[in-house]
């Protein structure tokens, strides 16, 4: 976090804050989300095995984390979980993001593709899981086709809207100095499409993530979401709220991840 | 080899409301190999159109362009075009932006080295191979753009404003070294400006052009003028001090300005179409 240093943040009416009280400000938000958590939850308004207290949550997570639930410790139905995303966003990401590119160069792909692709973009993740269940039954390619449709649509987008960016005069230059087609796509078309892909991957990555739940609904055996189910069935809500905690921090952390890459590259074309 | 001929060029860009556009009218003009002839004119007089068809980028609609007697049928690197905001790669350095033509081309990986080497020597590149271009002044982008279109040794140059964005004084520093790598390397070279005393300063033919519709008004030969008056030897700024060469100035201005009181009033519903860039 060091690289923060540099950086200023506007507060409220504009003002530049500072490094430290950027970091109280935000230290604050989460004491204060846990502070009234915990009142709710000692107040005795719900029930403890409907609210856990955040202590609580803690513990759970500790004993998941050593002791198996559902087949498997925490770490395995993490990284079962994170897996079966890498697979389906890998898929999304290799098929996406060269459709997206082939819609920015070739006019006619974009007018046969764009129409359909604005029907089918309403029909959100979680409604594909009975027809994921249907073609796939509980193997690995529902998941995959979940996370799939979560995360396809931005790559598309971010592709095609980064391969139309690009400088006419870029490939036209490119052009006068010889390159062929395809040289014009590798030295000009994808990296000036770049910028907007990794964009487009951050976003994507965050909505196949999110999709993952949905897809883990119609899984028998690891995962994140199978884990929360399961904690559902035997109604222990600390189990599916330990479940919700490991979702959110592993997608912040992609999203962390993502982000840092898409700096860099920002930073070293002069575009940031 | 590579003179350049337009022979009855003309090119009509049809109007987003339907109707056509006449941007360049019956264009006959020969350039000959090794000449340099600069293009001055008002915006929309179809200079740049006229450099984009030579360069393969934009198409006649009646006529014929030749290059070196064939018909011209897209870019290509024997013609090598720089453009006005420099065009060079972002994300490639100085010393891939200048070999990116040799990569495309196949040239061994030495002997493209070699050349790139020579050429960031030549526009005193030197220090700035790794650079990145948002690292280096618009002069220096320039010159970046400049070497890159040298280093291919094209039969013809193809200049489009390539000092227009750029401040007066790294303008005239570019305009001496351009007439140095002109008499060192000479090519074939169409050189578009606004700018008149560019035009005269560097080319050694001056094609003046006016609009609606774009046309020749007049050809005129400044290597008479140059070779009496002895430019070669001067700065650029002794030059244009000298009698003959303010004397071609206004005559060339007198001649754009003259066109463009006796055109008539422009109907309004007619605009002129962003030419294609």
């Amino acid at each position: 976090m060091a690289r923060r240093r540099d950086r200023n943040f506007l507060g409220p009416s504009g003002t530049v804050l500072g490094i430290g009280e950027f970091w109280a400000l935000t230290i604050a938000g989460f004491v204060l989300f846990f502070a009234v958590w915990s009142g709710v939850a000692a107040s005795g308004w719900l029930p403890a095995h409907l609210l856990p207290s955040p202590l609580a949550v803690w513990d759970t997570l500790v004993r998941l984390w050593h002791n198996p639930f559902a087949g498997h410790v925490y770490a395995a139905h993490l990284a079962a979980s994170v897996e079966r995303f890498l697979m389906g966003w890998a898929i999304a990401v290799g098929i996406g993001i060269p459709l997206g590119l082939l819609m920015g160069w070739y006019r006619l792909l974009d007018e046969i593709v764009t129409p359909l692709f604005d029907a089918m973009r309403f029909v959100a993740p979680l409604a594909w899981v009975p027809l994921a269940a249907l073609w796939f039954g509980t193997g690995i390619g529902g998941p995959l086709l979940i996370i799939f449709v979560g995360s396809f649509a931005p790559c598309v987008i971010s592709a095609y809207r980064g391969a139309r960016l690009v400088e006419p005069r870029l490939v036209e230059a490119a052009q006068t100095l010889g390159a062929s087609s395809r040289q014009v796509i590798t030295h000009v078309l994808i990296p000036g499409a770049l910028p907007s892909i990794i964009a487009g991957l951050r976003v994507s990555a965050g909505l196949g993530w999110q999709s993952l739940v949905g897809s883990e609904l119609i899984v028998v055996g690891a995962g994140l979401g199978y884990l929360m189910v399961q904690g559902q069935g035997n109604l222990n809500t600390s189990v599916v709220i330990a479940g919700m905690v490991g979702i959110g921090v592993v997608g912040f952390a992609i999203d962390v991840l993502l982000r840092a890459v898409e700096q860099t590259f920002k930073r070293r074309w002069g575009q940031g | 080899m590579s003179e350049i001929v337009f022979e009855g060029v003309t090119r009509r860009f049809p109007l987003p409301r339907g109707g056509e556009f006449l941007a360049i009218d019956r264009i006959d003009l020969r350039i000959e190999e090794k000449e340099f002839v600069a293009i001055v004119g008002p915006s929309g007089c179809g200079k740049t159109t006229l450099m984009r068809m030579a360069a393969g980028l934009d198409f006649p609609t009646d006529g014929r362009v030749l290059v070196g007697g064939k018909e011209v049928t897209g870019p290509g690197p024997e013609r090598a075009v720089v453009f006005q905001q420099f065009a060079l790669l972002p994300w490639k350095t100085v010393r891939q932006n200048i070999g990116f033509g040799l990569m495309c081309k196949g040239t061994p990986k030495a002997q493209a080295d070699a050349a790139i080497a020579h050429y960031v020597e030549l526009m005193g590149l030197a220090g700035h191979e790794d650079s990145f271009p948002h690292q280096l002044s618009g002069g220096m982008q320039q010159r970046v753009a400049i070497a890159r279109a040298y280093v291919m040794q094209p039969a013809a140059l193809l200049m489009d404003e390539p000092f227009g964005a750029l401040d007066a004084q790294t303008r005239i520093v570019m305009q001496e070294e351009l007439v140095r790598l002109a008499r060192r390397n000479p090519r074939t070279v169409i050189f578009i400006t606004h700018a008149v005393d560019e035009a005269i300063y560097l080319a050694d033919r001056v094609v003046v052009m006016g609009r609606k519709p774009g046309r020749i008004i007049e050809t005129i030969d400044i290597r008479p003028l140059r070779e009496d008056g002895g430019w070669e030897a001067m700065p650029v700024e002794e030059v244009m001090d000298t009698p003959s060469f303010t004397h071609m100035r206004s005559r060339i201005w007198k001649l754009l300005k003259a066109r463009e009181q006796e055109r008539p009033a422009v109907p309004a519903s007619n605009p002129a179409p962003v030419p294609a860039k």
